[in-house]
């Protein structure tokens, strides 16, 4: 299967005032991805993966994810990715079911395939009987997961994860992983966000920001090399000390 | 007299329909200068542990003491003599950065010169804006604003509630080096985190999952009580190498752990098994090492024989 690019940036900009965010970054991310975006807090992360989801244009430079225009096109952007983020996920006070209609029903899918992927995904979780419990009395970790599973409910050919698995145990974080995988064996492209440097080992391709650019990219193995490092914690610590700026 | 001594704390929450245990029996002491690490997840109980301690919660039953005061009968004089740095940023948002600073040592009736020298070391960082709000300051900023002002009465002992959740690994470690700082200056340290990796910086841990201590030790010790002997596999294709070993019948846990996958093998069973049966796979690039355990790697072992 030829390699597709499904998210490109080339020289992609956001300045606020006299203040360069996101400094001519680009980068290709290829169908079926895990792609790990690091940079210390204020490198800029959260603003380029809004620009990349469609929730703020750009000072300058292009960037077309899952086909689409940032500029142009930034509503069918949202259509066709999904989104997760540790601080915003599920409605704790509907459901596990109703928390699915509501973004089945937000994303146009008919009754039917709400109906079918609920049920999938349930049985794929083993959360069958808490179906229609409320989300608020769920343990964290399973909330997680199925936060996940919701973004990805509408089959969405990206799912951008913004530090996913902050404060999960040990053993959640990494039955979350399985998800990721499982959704990038699917050909779901994963574009995430971490803390933990281990999970950076766990990418296909690893981005690391400092101050607004991007400063190194490749394989986790190719970067250990590159920097003479026994981790990426170490690669990390490299390059992000190189920084000048605090958020 | 120990620091902080906690006998039998049990904190539950009334819910509609089940009520919440967030402390279950917890007993554990912490010496005078120790820089003592309470390690878990979020749902562990490290909050309500903290606020307890610091006397803003009254436990159900069990007695705690701090330098010696009871938590509830001598809660003022805990007040005097600890530093509170809560989970949540909770200074003025619509002060500056000093006047925060005043406003803490006023209260305490002391001035920000008088302990300046205490606080130098961090509040310099921030002090080129000490006119901006502290709602505007950045994470990094008021992360240690919080800590200058939990500082700024000279306590003898500091509470820090996950000071480092949702920081980056540099600015992680550099607070780290703060609080080596700080207990080289006598102060005892009682600090969270979910991060495993921030152990090794602590004289001793508690790991905690789910209102109760899973152990209690100093991190080399918790790692050299792991009773398996752990091996690190990797090969080129890392998501296949883990669906492969999870079906082997010999692998008793196997999940990844950084650039490897950690695996504990069933009792008597030879690496030599699981390096054949890999190559069986063909996976190629395998590597089969052993492996020093982690925190981590403890920690889920423990979890393990807790649910059990």
């Amino acid at each position: 299967m030829p390699e597709q690019v499904i998210i490109s940036a080339r020289n992609l900009t956001k300045r606020f005032g006299h203040f360069t965010a996101v400094d001519t970054i680009s980068f290709d991310v290829m169908r079926g991805e895990i792609f790990g975006f690091l940079g210390a807090n204020g490198a800029g992360k959260t603003t380029a993966m809004r620009m990349l989801c469609g929730l703020l244009i750009p000072t300058s430079g292009e960037a077309s994810v899952a086909g689409f225009d940032v500029y142009k096109h930034n509503e069918d952007i949202k259509k066709n990715i999904g989104y997760m983020s540790q601080k915003f996920s599920l409605y704790e006070d509907l459901t596990v079911k109703e928390n699915m209609e509501l973004y089945g029903g937000i994303y146009g899918k008919d009754k039917k395939y709400i109906k079918e992927k609920t049920a999938s995904i349930l049985k794929e979780l083993h959360l069958e009987q808490e179906g229609d419990k409320l989300v608020k009395s769920l343990p964290l970790g399973w909330k997680q997961k199925l936060a996940f599973s919701v973004a990805i409910f509408h089959e969405p050919e990206i799912v951008f994860l913004d530090e996913p698995t902050g404060g999960v145990d040990p053993v959640t974080r990494r039955e979350f992983w399985n998800l990721i995988y499982e959704a990038a064996d699917k050909g779901i492209t994963v574009f995430v966000t971490t803390h933990y440097m281990d999970e950076a080992e766990y990418c296909s391709r690893v981005s690391i920001m400092v101050d607004g650019k991007i400063e190194a990219m490749d394989t986790p193995a190719e970067l250990r090399k590159q920097y003479q490092s026994a981790s990426m914690d170490d690669v990390f610590l490299k390059l992000a000390r190189k920084a000048t700026r605090s958020e | 007299m120990k620091a902080v001594s906690v006998e039998h704390i049990i904190k539950t929450y009334p819910d509609k329909k089940q009520t919440i245990t967030a402390l279950n029996d917890i007993s554990f002491e912490v010496s005078k200068g120790e820089l003592f690490g309470i390690i878990g997840p979020d749902g562990a109980g490290k909050t309500s542990l903290f606020r307890i301690l610091t006397t803003l919660l009254l436990p159900d039953s069990g007695k705690a003491t701090v330098e010696g005061f009871d938590t509830e009968k001598d809660y003022k004089a805990i007040r005097k003599i600890s530093g509170y740095m809560p989970g949540r940023f909770s200074l003025y948002q619509d002060l500056s950065v000093i006047e925060n600073l005043q406003f803490f040592a006023t209260i305490f009736n002391t001035s920000v010169e008088e302990n300046y020298d205490l606080i130098k070391d961090i509040y310099s960082q921030i002090e080129p804006f000490k006119h901006r709000r502290a709602g505007k300051l950045s994470g990094g900023m008021k992360q240690k604003l919080a800590l200058s002002c939990a500082l700024i009465h000279r306590p003898t002992i500091l509470f820090l509630d996950e000071p480092t959740t949702g920081v980056d690994a540099v600015s992680r470690k550099e607070f780290w080096e703060m609080l080596k700082r700080l207990k080289e200056q006598g102060i005892t340290i009682l600090v969270s985190t979910p991060y495993m990796d921030e152990a090794g910086m602590c004289d001793r841990v508690a790991l905690m999952q789910s209102g109760s201590i899973l152990t209690i030790d100093t991190p080399e010790k918790i790692v050299t009580s792991f009773k398996h002997t752990l091996w690190g596999v990797r090969a080129n294709q890392m998501y296949r190498l883990l669906n492969d070993l999870k079906a082997m019948p010999e692998v008793s846990h196997a999940y990844p752990s950084g650039i490897y996958h950690h695996v504990i093998l069933k009792n008597g069973t030879e690496k030599q098994l699981l390096q054949q049966y890999l190559e069986g796979k063909g996976h190629a690039e395998l590597e089969l090492i052993q492996s020093v355990p982690t925190i981590e790697d403890c920690f889920m072992n423990l979890m393990e024989h807790t649910d059990a």
